[in-house]
């Protein structure tokens, strides 16, 4: 049995669920050999530590730690005080500057610790720092729910593609964008009025500009140009259209004539805009999903789908990660 | 009439100059001339397609001088659009004269607008509109969607463009 020492930093929709699924999966990873063991929670009030493991049911039902914190280090010096092997980062996302992750990822590292992450902020600032540092100190650093979500993208690429050259991926990375627009086709309404629906539905957020703006999907393409292309890219270097001036009219036009429109990220060409897709395309999936295309030499075109949001759902691409650095030393490393 | 002119030419300075003289002989008017440098062929020579206006009886005496000056004609005859796209449009598109952002797609000369259709929701609301633009090959569709992505800047009009089924 291999023990794994998990420390939790970021205790909000996407912390409670890799509580709730850590805990629930854990006589499943014991059967594959792993003991995946939560020692500590941190938020911005605080942190839980226990080494025996932290009781879930103590903690699931609060909305933040205030109650239940056993130490009032938070952030940093919780990750180095703390003796983890591995540290699942989930604070809110800044592009900008990447903080709090971005200090919180370095300190983890350098410490030697691995990270898994669904933050995209420290990854689109800084990402080949990051990764030099994982390098530099024998540990990795995952993340695949950054992109797309629960849906398989960057293990897909990197693990079973392997061999074929990718010449592109385009999708869908945003599901509140693609809600709007659903809705917008479905019913005939006007943007506002998706949105608001939206928001009422908790799909999108009050400030949604973050994704209607296009914002999060150019996020996101530059996180699979630098991961899985090399390209070394800024936010700056992608190409941004959000889908605030699509109009319903627009919508009806381009359906008579068999398309949708979806909000479409494309890798390597760095743009983000709405495009039209063929109605019976695989890639043009509705309401919340999220969906890519990846192009390739050898297998033709892969398209896969699914949910992009949900704190179970992102939680889920956050476990298969952790299993996926103790594979990689175990089940299928190359000798 | 109109008629459009694939030829392969050296890979050597002066050629496109060269190929140009038969045509002025002939009193040709120039439409377009897209040359495809990216794309050499296996004979290492360059294709370059040229749209002209001219006199169809003059066809046959143009082809023979270009052959005469060395130059391969892959084929002479009328303007044929094979390929096409579908594009929308959002914004104020007529007030920012629809006329002018059709007549930069066909005076190219490889592309021309068809099939336009206008939704108008109301004054002062953005108008939405579909389009189809149609070209002599694939190269010229992306000629004719940069130059309409262009006017969209220009003319602040949103340019919904098809996605493609292949990567770049
Ligand atoms: N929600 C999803 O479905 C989803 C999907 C994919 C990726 N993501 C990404 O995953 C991350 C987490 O998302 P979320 O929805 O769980 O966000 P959230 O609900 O806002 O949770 C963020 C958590 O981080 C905590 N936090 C903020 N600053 C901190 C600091 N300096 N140190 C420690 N903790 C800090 C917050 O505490 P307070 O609340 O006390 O400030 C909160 O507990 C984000 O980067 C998001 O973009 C989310």
């Amino acid at each position: 049995m291999r023990e794994v020492k998990i420390s939790l930093v970021g205790y909000g929709v996407v912390g409670h669920g890799v509580v709730d699924v850590l805990t629930r999966k854990r006589a499943m990873m014991k059967e594959l050999g792993l003991d995946l063991k939560l020692i500590s929670v941190t938020d911005h009030t605080g942190t839980i530590i226990s080494e025996d493991g932290i009781d879930a049911q103590k903690i699931l039902g609060e909305k933040t730690l205030t109650n239940v914190a056993t130490s009032s280090m938070k952030g940093k010096e919780a990750i180095d005080a703390i003796a983890s092997d591995l540290v699942i980062e989930v604070t809110p996302t800044n592009i900008v500057h990447g903080q709090p992750g971005l200090g919180h990822m370095e300190a983890a590292l350098a410490g030697g610790k691995h990270v898994v992450t669904s933050n995209k902020g420290p990854l689109v600032v800084a990402y080949s720092r990051l990764k030099k540092l994982a390098e530099d100190n024998g540990v990795m650093l995952k993340f695949e729910a950054t992109a797309g979500g629960t849906m398989p993208l960057i293990s897909l690429v990197e693990r079973t593609l392997v061999g074929n050259t990718i010449y592109g991926i385009r999708g869908i990375f945003n599901g509140t964008c693609n809600y709007i627009l659903t809705r917008m086709a479905e019913e005939n309404i006007p943007y506002t009025h998706a949105l608001s629906e939206a928001q009422d539905l908790g799909i999108a957020e009050a400030d949604p500009s973050y994704d209607v703006e296009g914002v999060d999907t150019a996020g996101k393409v530059v996180i699979l140009a630098n991961a899985l292309f090399d390209m070394n890219i800024k936010y700056s270097d992608v190409d941004v259209t959000g889908i605030t001036g699509v109009t319903p009219e627009a919508l009806a036009l381009a359906r008579e004539k068999g398309y949708a429109i979806k909000l479409i990220g494309d890798v390597p060409a760095l743009t983000v805009r709405p495009t039209l897709v063929p109605v019976g395309s695989p890639i043009a999936v509705g309401g919340t999903l999220n969906s890519a295309a990846i192009y390739t030499d050898l297998s033709g075109t892969i398209t896969v789908s699914g949910l992009g949001a949900g704190s179970i759902e992102t939680a889920s691409a956050i476990l298969s990660d952790v299993v996926s650095i103790y594979r990689t030393k175990r089940i299928d490393a190359i000798f | 009439m109109r008629l459009s002119m694939d030829l392969e030419l050296q890979d050597i300075p002066g050629q496109l100059l060269l190929a140009l003289q038969p045509l002025k002989d002939n009193k040709a008017n120039i439409i377009s001339v897209v040359h495809h440098r990216e794309r050499k062929t296996p004979r290492g020579t360059i294709p370059v397609r040229f749209v002209v206006e001219m006199d169809r009886s003059k066809l046959d005496a143009v082809k023979s001088q270009l052959v005469s000056l060395g130059v391969t004609v892959v084929r002479a005859g009328e303007v044929r659009f094979i390929e096409d796209v579908a594009v929308v449009l959002v914004g104020h598109i007529l007030d920012s004269d629809l006329g002018d952002t059709i007549n930069r797609i066909d005076s190219t000369g490889y592309a021309e607008v068809m099939d336009l259709a206008l939704t108008m929701p109301g004054v002062n609301e953005p108008s939405s509109a579909y389009l189809r633009i149609r070209a002599t090959g694939k190269a010229e569709i992306h000629k004719a969607l940069s130059i309409l992505r262009q006017v969209g800047e220009e003319k602040k009009l949103l340019v919904i463009e098809p996605i493609e089924d292949e990567a770049a």
